[in-house]
């Protein structure tokens, strides 16, 4: 199999996939086989007029610059203006349209941070993500042991990420699926009034709005 | 695992196992994985199949392919499947095309020829 663990690879990367496999960043690596399906298989769509390689270029673009940036000026627009933040809760879709961001026909649902409720998502058959607002999943997100754990031990995968929930709040776990993914909106910290919406948006991290963390000043 | 225990769970269900601790490395996505999800977004858009056929190749490998085969690996054999059940191309045309890009070179960069 291509997936041999060579650790004096000068190119070793520290991230590793979801499955424990070290990531190879340059194009000078052993081709693997999967690999070698996939150019076999962007090739034959290509030839057949099925897909073109701008699109398949511009889809690449499009994937890039999606990233926690856009769920971040959500959630901050949300913190600043209360009528967005009802229609974000009402209808997360049509208020994240409402900013330019496509929905892309998936249902998102905006779950609230209140004093009383903590909310952490995951999905637990597959990694249904709302990658529209926050780019690709990491890792962690995708394995076995979050999957697993999230929705039966929730508090102590927030301890291992560093969050310690207070017992009188209570953890609200959502399971994603294919047509519809979840956001968290956190609670904003004390010390942000007058903020600008950049400013705002610059403490609202990933892990903020999957739930395993919350917001920090500076 | 669960799938033999006759309590109508998939391996892939695996919300409420137990597990070990929560690996929290990450990385960057390599410009072949890229393609592998443009390509689902683009076949899946023109109608080629949909996220449920996806997912339901993905869960048909079995819980073996999760262990051993990396997220986007297991994306590409899935996207594969589907879109020759769905009439793109042939698991001839595909098999000739694979031994014609692995001809090509030995790197992932020399294999993808001009399809840069």
């Amino acid at each position: 199999m291509p997936h041999d663990h060579d650790h004096d690879d000068p190119f070793h990367h520290e991230g590793m996939s979801s499955s424990g496999h070290p990531y190879r960043p340059d194009n000078d690596q052993p081709l693997t086989y999967w690999q070698q399906m996939e150019i076999a298989v962007r090739e034959l769509l290509v030839e057949k007029g099925i897909t073109t390689a701008a699109e398949i270029n511009a889809q690449i673009v499009l994937m890039d610059a999606r990233s926690p940036a856009q769920g971040a000026a959500v959630v901050a627009r949300a913190w600043d203006d209360p009528a967005f933040k009802a229609r974000l809760l009402a209808d997360g879709s049509a208020a994240m349209a409402e900013l330019g961001i496509d929905p892309d026909g998936l249902k998102l649902v905006v779950v609230e941070n209140t004093a009383g409720v903590h909310n952490v998502v995951v999905c637990t058959l597959c990694s249904c993500y709302p990658r529209n607002l926050l780019g690709l999943p990491p890792d962690w997100y995708k394995s076995r042991a979050y999957r697993s754990r999230t929705v039966k031990e929730p508090r102590a995968v927030l301890r291992e990420f560093g969050l310690e929930v207070p017992e009188d709040v209570r953890v609200q776990v959502h399971d994603s699926t294919a047509d519809m993914r979840y956001l968290v909106l956190p609670r904003r910290p004390e010390g942000t009034e007058g903020w600008d919406a950049e400013a705002l948006a610059g403490i609202v991290t990933r892990d903020c709005m999957i739930g395993v963390a919350i917001p920090q000043l500076p | 695992m669960t799938d033999d225990t006759g309590q109508g769970r998939s391996w892939h269900d695996m919300g409420g196992e137990d597990a070990g601790e929560i690996a929290r490395g990450e990385h960057d996505f390599a410009l072949w994985e890229k393609r592998v999800d443009a390509l689902m977004r683009l076949t899946s858009a023109k109608g080629y199949f949909t996220v449920d056929g996806l997912r339901r190749a993905i869960e048909d490998m079995g819980e073996d392919a999760f262990e051993t085969m990396s997220y986007y690996e297991r994306w590409i054999a899935s996207i594969t499947r589907n879109l020759v059940e769905s009439g793109a191309f042939s698991t001839e045309e595909l098999n000739a095309r694979m031994e014609k890009v692995a001809a090509r070179g030995p790197t992932y960069g020399e294999a993808q020829g001009a399809g840069e």
